[in-house]
């Protein structure tokens, strides 16, 4: 069950996940007033950084990517054993490069669409952290070092969110703050005790998977909750989601983009990368449960969409749906499962992420995300409109967009589970799912419809004066609304063209991944009896 | 084992490109299009031109490969793509022809991959979707044609023709379907593409709601085709890739539903699921109400999507992977099955339906409605092949009529799809739209020597040779309202005295057409007269681009229907579509597997001599042989078994122009005097001399007391009951969203979060006068807690 | 014998320190008495080296003479910073950081 491991290149990982940093050392000595510089900096950096992510799609080698890539293994804090692990494989190459392009995508669109709060120098700063604990998180391959990652997204994201997000900012940045940690602690005793359970001798994510499978089932149960809770609460899964929506509304554009095409996903990585393959019987045990959570979080997630009235929480409760396909696709732990939750994770990142972009704009445009005030956008803005269609059916998952693939192999694994799963309590769990791409249709093309068809709502009708005070600055609203900058375009675009290409061939994406996850399941079926 | 090969061509080996055609031309619509002279409308013609033409080629070369089999088992034109095979006609006559099986022109190429298993996207060409592809390519053209005169200066004329090329791309992508994934991807194409159209005018709130109604309820049907796609899947993939494919491929899945190891609930089950999705697409009850909303679509969509193309999909659904229907159903062993139940009752209650409508698009929806019934009926009662001949036929004569009510509409009735208010006595001034809607109300309506007759004649035909008694009843009585709903829509639209716009009146309010009236206006331009001055001119005939895709239609109702004529003795579409069910031999293992073609494979066909109730569908097939399609036996055409329909057909007619006209004709009208004529309308005239008590008698009583309350029940029950429950749970997922939202989350869910909180918080305030800030104090307790600490380890130590 | 001795020496030092921080308003004498407490602390610490007879008390002593020399450094900084700005070096006048 040795991983194999590949060493060439090993510099380009530790190069690429902190790059950002020169970026952030740069920025220091540069005082605040020059906001130019600072977002040519931010830009410029994450830009570099994006250039070595490319690299790495080249240099990957893909006909073995079921090992662990430019693997690099050297001491770091000996006197507890956690060790400086990197590496890449199949499972985690697209996730960390999307990780970096969006990072991009996000610089250059606050060029010109900074947050109200101001200071670019320090907002700017935090993204290029946040760029490193997210890169970071999915090069880790040392418990420890994970951990470190993971808490080092944390702090950024709580900062944007509470200095540069909404009127309810604070209640919203505490609440995900709280939340997380809460979930961390509890992921930190589980990892302890993991650590202890396999005699203490290495974090180091292949010894785990090892050692961890020969674990007595029950302990192993115990473990696995304690992770479970942790990652359940980044994905997040109902239960655990209700920070989501607050977090999301609260926060600026970027905030949000990130937030749903990165942060997100490091949930649902963990399970795959940690919790299932080093506690096997532990997974099996629990795998009901979590489809259990899937498939309400999906039913769920939809519902609350329709009791929306805000654009941007609709779209924020979207992604308890959507992520409760990619964990219902986990939760069978089958290849076509896993499979179809990696590639919902990066499908996801981008329509999601691309839907919060566009709310961010109409936003930015109108000053309000009230659904009932907004309608006939593709009369004012036709081309935004037409993305924000784009967008939506791509998020319900239509055939064609990368929505599809991470939706319907995920149902598709569902009427089968892996390891002798209760078949009948999967079935059930499809049907249902399967009734939530019909929700997802009718929240999203409400909200289309109400939005984008008909006319202008008169109060924005161009050149009126808006006579309502009401604490808002701007005098005019109508004189705000215009189609599509070029700012927009550029950040804007990659997006769209990778929505289409991952959905028209889907196997540039599978086919990175599927060997890495056949690898995978197999190591999870050696280790339940 | 003879070596002989079937001929192939590089337009059947190279199908794939008819719909990446049209699929490429919508990207360069959307990018270009508004920059270009004719708004990117000439792009979406001339790829649909090269896509007929490649369709075409297919075609012709498809017949060659027919051909090539048939006539001589001995043909050798050479393997393809490494493939050997080799065919020896059966020597078994059926139905006059010889049974070989045509081996379909797959080609695969590596789309998506999980668990080492590699799933293509590719072209399987047989006779059925050789069908599709040239009908599709056909009627899109000439839908386009008309769309140029149609919507000419529409504010979104590049919009409406991108969405036009991209639902034939979808649409053809799904014909060619090599595997369920494929299918499902034109099928959500052509949903899409349904919804930008029908909302095309989407500034007015019913349009939209009519767009989002439909892809809605389409989308209810689909839950099906996603369930049944992995439930067949899981059925047939261990099955299939033992022999190198997998269990999307549909192949695979035809013979695996044949080979006898299938289980049979599976195949139920999968049938069942798959098949509401069929019911969602072609609108069969009770899914079936988005149908007639979805004609507040401009009219070439209509004619286009919502009657001959689109709309047939989940037809083509239930006979593309047939075999999994026929087994799973056991169609020939039963006289009764879910698909006969639900193809019967749409059959009547559409048919019913159409008679209480004004708007000449909605009797025809409810028509197309009724006429998908018959389809899914000819399918359930193992009646594949003219199920397959229907939807030729049908495609030609309801796109005719729908273009037909378009071009009344746009030079007749100034803008309104009103009949009672705005048509009537059209025949005259619009001669040429009024005889291409009569040549298509005849082939609709199955009178002999029409196209229709030959398709739906042998559908009821069938049923009733295949032991389906009660649905053969069906089949007639449905037959007969067919006929009487289509005369009444024929009288009131072209004959009796004009009324409203027909009369040349001219209305303010333009009833419920375009919300762009520069739209119109442009239109007009071009044949030098105004909005105001095209109202006062009165109606006139429609322009060429309009009537010349109505004459070609029309032509192809009355002459398409003897491609199968048995009545004449013509059985082409018999020899070149239908699949024939005999054993194949398959060459071992997936050896043939390669990056460019991986279905099963085969190096040998064989054919076998079959009994009556022997061969595939009916036994299990032997040792190496597989069987793609069950072996149907054709009912044989007598004119005496036609008998019945053409009467019932006639009296509807009869009956229908005579009650139309005692209800909405005019007295005085000159085409009265018809009635003294037949014997028939004889006895009518003699019922209309009485005129109030007739009057009395069939409007008030008789209309209004038995077919109103009736079809306006069946109505109600459809506007209120069925479209109340797809309301009502739209409605109630909302409120139960509400609730869930109010309640569970913001109180339970939330509320365990924030009172977390609040205990911090109320714990903090507790220790907050410690916080003091003198550094003194910080001090004191520092070095008491200290004392107190030393103090605790002294005691313990002692 | 000598080393008791040396130990009352040390935690009288440490009491008069102690005294020192908890009663004195003036900052400097503060920081004062927060040295006669680290002083005590490396009078013990000797003392115990000698007892023991080993040397790492004297090293920990050298540490904490050199920390305490950096922590008086930057106290008397902050006592400055605060005289500047308050023109007053009372403890119990500064208690903004009053939770």
């Amino acid at each position: 069950m040795n991983m194999e491991t590949i060493s060439t290149d090993n510099w380009i990982l530790t190069v690429g996940t902190f790059l950002p940093l020169v970026g952030v050392l740069l920025m220091m000595f540069v005082p605040a007033s020059e906001e130019r510089t600072h977002k040519q900096i931010g830009i410029l950096t994450s830009a570099v950084t994006a250039a070595v992510g490319i690299l790495t799609l080249f240099r990957f080698d893909y006909g073995h990517s079921e090992s662990l890539q430019f693997f690099v293994d050297s001491e770091w804090i000996t006197v507890i054993r956690a060790n400086y692990t990197i590496g890449l494989d199949g499972i985690s190459l697209p996730l960390y490069v999307l990780s970096m392009i969006v990072t991009l995508l996000v610089m250059i669109y606050t060029w010109d669409n900074m947050p109200e709060a101001g200071n670019p120098k320090s907002f700017i700063m935090l993204m290029l952290v946040l760029q490193v604990g997210m890169a970071g998180s999915f090069i880790a391959h040392d418990l420890i070092l994970f951990f470190v990652f993971f808490e080092v997204v944390l702090l950024p994201m709580y900062f944007m969110i509470g200095v540069w997000g909404g009127e309810n900012r604070q209640y919203a940045s505490l609440k995900f703050f709280l939340y997380t940690m809460f979930g961390s602690a509890l992921m930190l005793v589980a990892f302890l005790a993991l650590f202890f359970q396999t005699g203490a001798e290495s974090f180091s994510f292949a010894h785990l998977a090892e050692a961890g499978a020969l674990i007595d089932r029950d302990v192993q149960i115990w473990i696995f909750a304690g992770m479970f809770i942790g990652f359940a609460v980044k994905v997040p899964m109902f239960p655990f989601h209700t920070w989501l929506p607050d977090a999301h509304t609260q926060a600026p554009t970027q905030g949000s983009v990130i937030l749903a095409a990165i942060l997100l996903k490091l949930g649902t990585y963990g399970f795959v990368r940690i919790a299932i393959p080093m506690l096997p019987q532990g997974a099996k045990a629990w795998a009901p449960v979590i489809g259990i959570l899937a498939v309400i979080g999906i039913i769920y997630g939809a519902l609350g969409c329709l009791a929306q009235t805000d654009m941007k929480r609709l779209i924020a409760f979207s992604s308890v749906a959507h992520m409760g396909f990619v964990m219902l696709g986990i939760s069978t732990l089958t290849e076509f499962g896993i499979n179809a939750a990696l590639f919902g994770m990066v499908a996801h990142g981008l329509i999601t992420g691309m839907l919060f972009f566009v709310a961010g704009s109409i936003k930015h445009r109108y000053h309000t995300l009230e659904i009932s005030r907004l309608s006939g956008m593709l009369i004012q803005m036709p081309r935004l409109g037409w993305i924000l269609g784009f967008s939506a059916m791509a998020s319900l998952g239509l055939p064609g967009l990368a929505g599809f693939w991470g939706e319907f192999p995920a149902i598709l694994s569902a009427y089968n589970p892996n390891f002798g799963l209760d078949t009948t309590l999967y079935r059930v769990l499809m049907i249902i799912a399967a009734l939530g791409t019909v929700l997802a249709a009718a929240y999203l093309l409400w909200l289309y419809q109400r939005t984008a068809f008909g006319r202008p709502n008169p109060e924005f009708e161009t050149h009126t004066p808006h006579p309502v005070g009401a604490g808002v600055s701007d005098e005019h609203h109508g004189s705000d609304i215009h189609d599509v900058t070029v700012i927009e375009w550029i950040a804007w675009t990659p997006f769209l063209i990778a929505i289409v290409v991952f959905g028209v061939y889907p196997q540039l994406m599978f086919n990175v991944m599927d060997p890495a996850v056949s690898a995978l399941v197999e190591r999870v079926g050696a280790g339940i009896p | 084992m003879l070596a002989a090969t079937l001929s192939s061509g590089w337009f059947l080996e190279n199908a794939w490109l008819i719909p990446l055609i049209p699929a490429v031309g919508f990207v360069v619509i959307i990018l270009f299009g508004k920059r270009l002279p004719q708004g990117g409308s000439e792009i979406g013609l001339g790829s649909m031109a090269a896509s007929l033409a490649i369709a075409i080629g297919a075609t012709v070369q498809w017949i060659q490969r027919v051909n090539s089999a048939s006539a001589d088992g001995e043909h050798a034109l050479g393997g393809f793509f490494g493939f050997a095979r080799a065919i020896v006609p059966s020597a078994a006559e059926e139905g006059g022809h010889t049974a070989v099986f045509i081996e379909p022109v797959v080609r695969s190429w590596t789309w998506w991959q999980s668990g080492g298993l590699e799933f293509g996207v590719g072209q399987h060409i047989d006779g059925l979707a050789i069908m599709l592809l040239l009908l599709v390519t056909f009627i899109s053209l000439l839908v386009q044609i008309f769309s140029t005169e149609y919507v000419s200066g529409d504010r979104r004329y590049t919009h409406f023709f991108a969405a036009l090329t991209l639902f034939s791309a979808g649409m053809l992508v799904m014909v060619l379907a090599e595997n369920m994934i494929q299918l499902i991807l034109g099928w959500e194409i052509m949903g899409l593409c349904s919804f930008m159209l029908i909302g095309h005018w989407w500034e007015e709130t019913a349009n939209s709601k009519a767009a989002l109604k439909a892809f809605f309820t389409v989308r209810v049907g689909d839950v099906g085709l996603l369930v049944g796609t992995a439930v067949i899947f899981f059925g047939a993939n261990d099955w299939a890739v033992e022999r190198g494919s997998n269990g999307f491929s549909i192949r695979a899945i035809s013979a695996w539903a044949l080979s006898g190891e299938a289980s049979n609930s599976v195949l139920f089950w999968g049938g069942v699921a798959l098949f509401i999705a069929a019911i969602g697409k072609s609108g069969q009850f009770p899914l079936h109400t988005w149908l007639p909303d979805a004609m507040a679509g401009p009219t070439p969509v209509s004619s286009l999507l919502h009657s001959s193309t689109m709309v047939v999909a989940g037809v083509f659904l239930v006979a593309r992977i047939y075999p999994v229907f026929f087994v799973g159903f056991d169609i020939l062993d039963s006289a009764v099955n879910l698909i006969t139940i639900i193809g019967g009752i749409t059959i009547i209650a559409a048919a019913a339906l159409a008679f209480v409508q004004d708007d000449i698009k909605k009797v025809l929806a409810y028509s197309t409605v009724s006429q998908l019934g018959y389809m899914m009926l000819g399918l359930g009662v193992g009646a594949w092949l003219p199920a397959v001949f229907h939807i030729f036929t049908h495609a030609f004569f309801k796109c005719a009529l729908f273009l037909a009510a378009g071009s009344v509409s746009h030079s007749g009735s100034h803008h309104s799809f009103d009949m009672k208010k705005d048509m009537g006595g059209l025949a005259r001034k619009m001669p040429i739209t009024a005889t291409t809607w009569m040549i298509s109300t005849a082939a609709l309506c199955g009178i002999p020597f029409f196209s229709g007759f030959f398709s739906k004649d042998e559908i009821i035909d069938n049923a009733s040779h295949n032991g389906y008694q009660f649905f053969y009843w069906v089949g007639l009585i449905g037959a007969a309202m067919t006929a009487a709903y289509m005369t009444r829509a024929t009288y009131l639209t072209f004959f009796g005295k004009a009324r409203g716009a027909a009369a040349g009146e001219h209305h303010d309010e333009h009833a419920d057409d375009h919300a762009d009236d520069h739209a119109d206006d442009a239109g007009h331009d071009d044949h030098g007269h105004d909005d105001h001055h095209d109202a006062h001119a009165g109606p006139h005939e429609s322009p060429w681009r309009i009537t010349a895709p109505l004459v070609i239609l029309a032509s192809l109702a009355i002459f398409s229907g003897y491609l199968n004529a048995p009545a004449v003795g013509t059985h082409w579409f018999t020899d070149w579509v239908e699949p024939a069910g005999v054993e194949v031999a398959v060459d071992g293992a997936a050896t043939h597997s390669s990056d460019e073609e991986h279905a099963l494979g085969f190096a040998a066909i064989t054919a076998e001599e079959g009994g009556y109730s022997e061969g595939c569908g009916f036994t299990d097939p032997s040792e190496g042989t597989v069987c793609y399609a069950p072996k149907l036996s054709h009912a044989e055409f007598s004119w005496s078994k036609a008998a019945p329909s053409i009467i019932l057909v006639a009296f509807g007619i009869s009956a229908s122009l005579w009650l139309s006209m005692g209800v909405f004709g005019d007295r005085r009208h000159p085409l009265k005097g018809l009635t003294s004529r037949s014997r028939i309308a004889r006895r009518g005239h003699a019922f209309l001399v009485n005129k109030y008590y007739l009057d009395h008698l069939y409007e008030g009583i008789i209309v209004k007391a038995v077919a109103y309350p009736l079809a306006r029940a069946a109505y109600w029950v459809n506007q209120n009951i069925l479209d109340g429950i797809v309301n009502g749970v739209g409605r109630g997922g909302r409120s139960t969203g509400d609730w869930v939202y109010r309640n569970i989350d913001q109180r339970v869910v939330d509320g365990a979060v924030n009172a977390s909180g609040l205990v911090a918080n109320e714990t903090g305030h507790a220790l907050q006068p410690i916080q003091s800030g003198k550094v003194n104090q910080y001090g004191a307790l520092l070095f008491g807690a200290a004392t107190v600490g030393a103090i605790v380890l002294i005691l313990v130590n002692i | 014998m000598y080393a008791v001795n040396f130990l009352i020496l040390g935690a009288v030092l440490f009491s008069l320190g102690v005294f020192g921080v908890i009663a004195r308003r003036n900052a400097v004498m503060v920081l004062m008495s927060i040295e006669l407490i680290l002083n005590a602390v490396n009078v013990n610490l000797i003392a115990f080296a000698l007892m023991n007879d080993s040397a790492e008390g004297h090293v920990f002593a050298l540490y904490v003479i050199a920390v305490a020399a950096a922590e008086v450094g930057v106290g008397l900084a902050m006592v400055l910073m605060i005289y500047r700005n308050r023109r007053s070096i009372a403890l119990d006048e500064l208690s903004v950081l009053k939770g």
